[in-house]
């Protein structure tokens, strides 16, 4: 019993951190969602893409460069940043536009294929297999608690949290304060009327593309330097997952994502040590279905008004 | 044409972005670290590409808007032709198990088994309008069931498979309860969520299930009670001996095609004549507007549970005749990639239609195995005609005919 308040305060760190990485993705999710009213099935790949970005980067500089950590990382995250906001801009422009106004279903099927297709393409491109990602950040802070145990937190980890919180308050700022983030407020209340009032729309859903595409891609990269192992399917899970935080924070709301993927990461982590591993997963799709089927409308989220 | 050439130029360059960290750049693995080994063709070669075709655009569009008006319209059939060929069709199908090869007879069974599953889902996605994302979980459930049954129960498969239909329509019902206030994306979503969840307890549940190993030696169907192996175990005839033939390994697989053809003409005979009832009236009119739907007196509740019911429970005979078939399952036969394939195939062959169904199953089963080249390139192609067809023809190879009247002018 001794033991418990630090592996609880363990736990509690690893689930923060993979807590943020769902919130990284899951705001993507709910922006496109909030404006274009479509789920971006794709958009796990994207994440997946950035963490093969920012780890082409990492290989291009080679071993011995002499750069300092730091400026390595931000080479590797702009590089990710980069690749994956040119796959968001695409993806949007070749399968979701043309598609949007038509069928109801199309949208969604459409980005079912493309989400397989990317997962294939870069199969086809860097191969199936694990790829082993080099230890960029070995070691982390070590509390010894009483009773011998240790809690650590690892940097890869504490980097992770960091970058979040940063990135959260910067689009955060963005949102509320630029000129395109008050457009992107206007076309997710109504973008058929923000159109009539001389909104750029078809820019301002680029926008939203490429800034979901950006945030999923720093979370990729700072995963892969986290778990030290790489494939072209880790996309469709860990997609899947920082959907439900969307879901769970009530899609449509930059808050409730983070909110979201917070709760979720912890729920997960805790269930993961304290019931099974093995159920982790079943946990996360649990909550998803308890959310929807009890508030629909999600932690933050405004309930939705039927239009007729 | 300045600004054509300016766009054509970016779009170049973004092309160039995405492809070098794909296809330029390739990771390789060298001890602890990773280095690079750079091919810069693809990407040249892949800009090039993107920079004529965006130059070309706007003349090939007109070139093919051309070419489109020349086309005649389709041609509508007479009903007697239509009649005769759907006959052929038959006749060929009863046929082929006669004339053609181990290999063949093996593919044309799979091809059966997923028209039957693409009928099932047709009934929930074409039908009722409801995305199903997790149908899969469903021919999990079937196939399970007999695998199950004959584990632990030494069940055959004519009993096992009314059960198994039974069980996964079960399931369909049950899952249907909680998913009946969402609508669209999060129905497809919750649905995805309920795929994984019954291919992840079939994985973790290894007392009863076996685990990721799953449940092997399933025996095949009996033919009236004589099981069609070389030796029969006690107290039965084998199925050579009771008709006086050598023992020959082509008889199961035949008849096993037999079975899937049966399975799969029941299905579409089912749900063509489910589609002309009341219930399969009100799937339509939900799926066209649920609101209008509500406000007919229809009750959405059970026209939905029922879309699911029925849906499932097809998937329920398919899983079994598919462990039948394998005489092993896995929880790795039921991914969601599984789920995405029924899709497409009732996506492509038109939803709604069941022609297009056969067709599309047809095309997506026997296709991959021509091009046994191209297997690499299977899930690529795959994605991207998923894309294609949703931007060029979102109503399908077959679309669904409605019956309809025009008032004359």
């Amino acid at each position: 019993m001794a033991d418990f308040v630090p592996q609880l305060l363990q736990q509690l760190f690893n689930g923060l951190s993979l807590g943020a990485i769902y919130a990284l993705i899951a705001i993507g999710y709910t922006m496109v969602y909030g404006i274009v009213g479509m789920i971006n099935f794709a958009h796990g790949e994207i994440y997946m893409i950035g963490a093969y970005s920012g780890l082409v980067a990492l290989a291009a500089l080679g071993p011995a460069t002499g750069l300092p950590l730091l400026a390595v990382l931000l080479i590797m995250l702009l590089a990710a940043s980069v690749v994956a906001g040119a796959y968001g801009y695409a993806v949007e422009k070749i399968a979701y536009a043309p598609v949007r106004g038509g069928h109801r279903l199309a949208p969604l099927i459409s980005a079912i294929g493309m989400s397989i297709f990317l997962q294939n393409w870069v199969a086809l491109g860097q191969g199936a297999r694990d790829l082993a990602v080099p230890a960029l950040l070995p070691g982390g802070l070590s509390i010894h608690a009483a009773g011998g145990f240790v809690v650590t937190a690892s940097y890869a980890r504490l980097l992770i949290i960091g970058v979040t919180v940063a990135l959260m308050i910067i689009l955060t700022l963005y949102i509320s304060r630029s000129r395109i983030g008050r457009a992107s407020r206007a076309c997710s209340q109504d973008l058929q009327m923000a159109s009539l009032l001389g909104i750029d729309t078809s820019r301002v859903i680029s926008y939203t593309f490429i800034i979901g595409a950006v945030l999923a891609a720093v979370g990729g990269v700072l995963v892969a330097l986290a778990i030290g192992k790489l494939n072209p399917f880790i996309g469709f899970v860990v997609g899947l997952k920082a959907f439900t935080a969307a879901v769970l924070g009530g899609i449509g709301s930059i808050p409730g994502a983070m909110l979201g993927g917070v709760l979720l990461g912890l729920a997960e982590t805790l269930a993961a040590a304290y019931l099974s591993p093995e159920y982790k997963d079943i946990v996360a799709f649990s909550v998803l279905i308890a959310v929807l089927l009890f508030r629909p409308s999600g932690l933050l989220g405004r309930p939705e008004v039927e239009k007729v | 044409m300045k600004p054509g050439i300016t766009h054509a130029g970016l779009t170049a360059v973004l092309a160039g972005v995405m492809l070098a960290p794909v296809f330029g750049l390739r990771l390789v693995g060298s001890g602890t670290g990773i280095r690079l080994e750079a091919d810069w063709t693809p990407i040249v070669l892949g800009m090039a590409l993107v920079f004529l075709f965006q130059l070309a655009r706007d003349a090939l569009g007109q070139a093919f808007a051309g070419c489109l008006e020349k086309l005649p319209p389709r041609p509508t059939p007479s009903r007697q032709v239509l009649q005769g060929a759907g006959l052929a069709l038959l006749l060929g199908a009863f046929v082929l198990p006669f004339a053609g090869d181990r290999a063949q007879i093996d593919i044309a069974t799979l091809a059966l088994i997923y028209i039957t599953l693409g009928l099932g889902l047709n009934i929930v996605v074409g039908f009722a309008g409801l995305l199903d994302l997790g149908y899969v979980g469903f021919y999990a459930i079937g196939a399970y069931t007999y695998a199950l049954l004959y584990q632990w129960g030494g069940w055959g498969f004519w009993q096992a498979l009314p059960v198994a239909g039974a069980m996964s329509a079960l399931f369909g019902f049950l899952l249907g309860f909680p998913v009946l206030r969402l609508r669209g994306d999060y129905l497809a979503i919750v649905t995805l969520g309920f795929g994984e969840i019954i291919r992840l307890l079939l994985t973790n549940m290894s007392a009863l299930t076996n685990g990721p190993d799953g449940i092997s030696g399933i025996a095949k169907p009996e033919f009236l009670g004589h099981p069609m192996t070389r030796r029969a175990p006690e107290g039965s005839v084998t199925f050579h001996d009771w008709l006086g033939l050598g023992f020959n390994t082509q008889h199961i697989l035949i008849y096993m095609y037999l079975i899937a053809l049966g399975l799969a003409l029941f299905s579409l005979f089912f749900t063509c004549r489910l589609q002309r009832m009341p219930i399969g009236r009100a799937w339509e009119a939900l799926r066209e507007d649920e609101i209008a739907c509500r406000s007919l007196g229809l009750n959405p509740t059970r026209i939905k549970l029922s879309a699911f019911t029925l849906g499932a429970l097809f998937a329920g005979f398919a899983g079994a005749l598919f462990a039948a078939r394998q005489g092993l399952v896995n929880p790795e036969s039921f991914t969601f990639v599984e789920s995405a394939l029924v899709l497409a195939i009732v996506v492509l062959g038109g939803m709604g239609s069941p022609a297009g169904v056969i067709l599309a199953a047809v095309l997506l089963t026997v296709l991959p195995e021509l091009a046994r080249g191209l297997l690499e390139y299977r899930m690529l192609i795959f994605g991207l005609v998923m894309v294609l067809m949703m931007l060029w023809r979102p109503q399908g190879l077959i679309p669904a005919r409605r019956p309809k009247l025009e008032l004359p002018r």
